[in-house]
This record gives structure tokens, sequence and C-alpha cells, in this order.
């Protein structure tokens, strides 16, 4: 079962280093970052899960629970994540009111 | 060319991650092999720092969900960072698009969309603050709360090319609801000894008024991610004509 997700994960992040290499359109870089991001935040997730454990909220009669400071710091590279996308997303916005386009290696040479 | 050495490069990414993961060991944080140092008192302790989260976030905190507690509680002045991170990125994005003045057109939505976008916003809106009141009890808080009541009026902008939040009252709740929190830390420092300590009884553990503080600076934290999702997404969508 966890392999699952550590194929998923391993997945996440080559689909992102697969966009990011190959795309020319700014905007799809970025999709593929905030897929890589996601990869990354459920690798730390993942690393915290306990066999058995249940959500860390202690209401019940169970005892193993799957560890919360993993999914506490997710929480906050969530949210950063989400800050970087927007302010990216505006500075493409300006490059594209400038150059009317969305590639950038017709404006980089190299 | 570029094609292939894409393909290359993620599968060996692939490779080197699933063979890093056979190195993963499954922990348990009861077990001894854990040490760390006091620092206050000095000497090894034996204890993992989840191992006591989880034991003691009931007695110390008041708060069943232990996310919430850590987030709240025990690591607040991080989150406060990270409310001022996200402050930062929408007050970013209203200054990059201050000059930009598009006039995009946009078509009308269909009728259906429009008029059950009426229907479903209360009923969005409802569920964010219940997220959010909710936050010490259920799986949620204030940073899943504010993301719903975003999304609710992002789908009124989807559906009405015409509708656009009032600047000022965005700014206003978010400067209010980051005031609370500040105030609620400012007090902790008065009424108690240190930053953010929680200086109200803990109350009923398991009911909706207990746990202190973390109700109240999760609230604050709901209005202020709402107000700043909706913000920039009002930012985003151009300028009133």
């Amino acid at each position: 079962m966890i392999w699952a997700i550590y194929f998923a994960i391993a997945s996440l992040l080559a689909i992102g280093i697969y966009g990011v290499i190959t795309k020319k359109n700014l905007m799809k870089i970025f999709i593929s970052i905030s897929i890589m991001e996601t990869g990354v935040n459920l690798m730390l997730i993942a690393i915290g899960y306990i066999p058995g454990g249940t959500a860390p909220i202690e209401n019940g009669d169970f005892t193993t629970y799957v560890d919360p400071l993993p999914q506490a710091l997710v929480l906050t590279a969530i949210v950063i994540g989400v800050s970087v996308l927007a302010l990216a997303l505006v500075m493409v916005i300006n490059y594209y009111e400038k150059n009317k386009t969305l590639e950038y290696r017709r404006l980089m040479k190299w | 060319m570029r094609r292939m050495a894409g393909i290359v490069l993620a599968a060996l990414l692939f490779a080197c991650i699933m063979y890093a993961f056979t190195f993963v060991k499954t922990y348990d944080y009861n077990s001894s092999d854990y040490y760390y140092t006091d620092p206050i008192e000095g000497g090894k302790v034996n204890e993992t720092v989840t191992g006591h989260y989880i034991e003691n976030t009931k007695n110390e905190t008041g708060a069943i969900n232990a996310v919430t507690a850590i987030v709240v509680e025990y690591r607040g002045f991080d989150t406060l960072g990270e409310v001022t991170v996200l402050f930062t990125a929408s007050t970013g994005v209203s200054m990059l698009l201050y000059s930009l003045h598009q006039r995009r057109k946009r078509r009308e939505a269909n009728l259906i969309l429009k008029e059950g976008s009426k229907i479903v916003l209360p009923f969005i809106l409802l569920t964010g603050a219940y997220i959010f009141i909710h936050g010490h009890l259920t799986p949620g808080g204030g940073f899943p709360g504010g993301s719903v009541i975003a999304s609710g009026f992002l789908l009124m902008m989807v559906a009405y090319p015409k509708y656009f939040l009032k600047e000022s009252r965005v700014s206003i709740t978010e400067s209010v609801a980051g005031m609370i929190f500040v105030l609620i830390g400012m007090l902790g420092l008065v009424f108690a000894s240190y930053f953010l300590e929680n200086f109200l009884s803990l109350g009923d553990v398991g009911r909706l008024f207990s746990a202190g503080i973390i109700p109240i600076i999760y609230i604050a934290i709901g209005f202020k991610v709402g107000a700043e999702l909706s913000g920039i997404m009002n930012n985003l969508k151009g300028v009133e004509e």
C-alpha cells in the first residue's frame, strides 16, 4: 500500500521535471513546478506514515496515530506554494502584456 | 532532442527516488532508539518529538486535533510568519497588477451557472465557516476553511463577468483578522509569560468552547486567508471598469 504512494510521489516529481525541461510556454512551466511541489508535499506526509495509524485526532479508542508534525509543516508548505504561484502568474501576465507571447525562448538567446 | 533529454532525466529521477524509498524505515515513535537533549534541564530524554505531541496534546493545549495544536499552539509564531508570507504575496500581486489596465471581453455565463451559483454560494460560505470554527476538533482549520470561502467567491467571479469584490472591504477584513492574531499573542505576553501563550482556560476538552485561544486564532486565520485569496483572485481577474 505504501509503495503505491511512493510510486505516485516519484511519478509526480518525474512529470514535473519533464515539463520544466521540455515545455516552452511559461504557464506550463509553472504548472509543472506546482506538480513537483505536490509530489514533495506528498513525500513529507508519506514519510510520517506509521502502519496502522489513524489521523491524529485523539477522540476515540485508537492508540496508534500517524505523525502529526509533517502534516503541520506541509500545511505551511502548501500556503507558501500558493503565494509563490500567485506571484509567478502575475509576472507571467506582465510578461505577456509586454511581449505578446508566453514563450520565453524567443526573447532569450540561449 | 530536448524531449529526449527530458524523458531520460525524468526516468533517472524516477529511478533514483524509488531506490531512495527502499531505505525509508517505518518508524515507531514509542521506541527507545530516539534521544534528544532536553534544552532546559540538560541530559538525555528518551522521547521523540512526535511521541511528546501525541501524548501531551490533550493536556497541554486542550485541542484533540494534534495538527491544529502544533500549527497554532506549539508553532504559533511560525504560523504568524506564514500568514505574513501570504499577506506579502497578496500585496505583491495587487502592486504588480496596479499599472496594468487590462480590459478583456468576457462572455456571459449561461443561465444555469448564473442562477445555480447564487443558490450554492451561501452553502459554500457556511461550509468554510464550519471548517475553521471546528479546527481544533475535526480535520481542517483556518487555512482549508479560508480556501473554501475563497472558492465560493471564485465561483461568483466565473459566473458573473462584472462581479468584483470591494477592495476596501477585503483589506479591512484582512487587517482586522491579522491584528486580532497579533493582539492575542500580545495578551499572552501580558497575562501569561510568553508571546502566544494560552492564557484562557482549556475548558472541557472535546467541546466547541475549549482549547483556550486556539479557536479564536484559527477563526482569525480563516478570515484572513479567505480575504487574501479572494483579493488575489479579484486582482487577477482584472480592473473594474
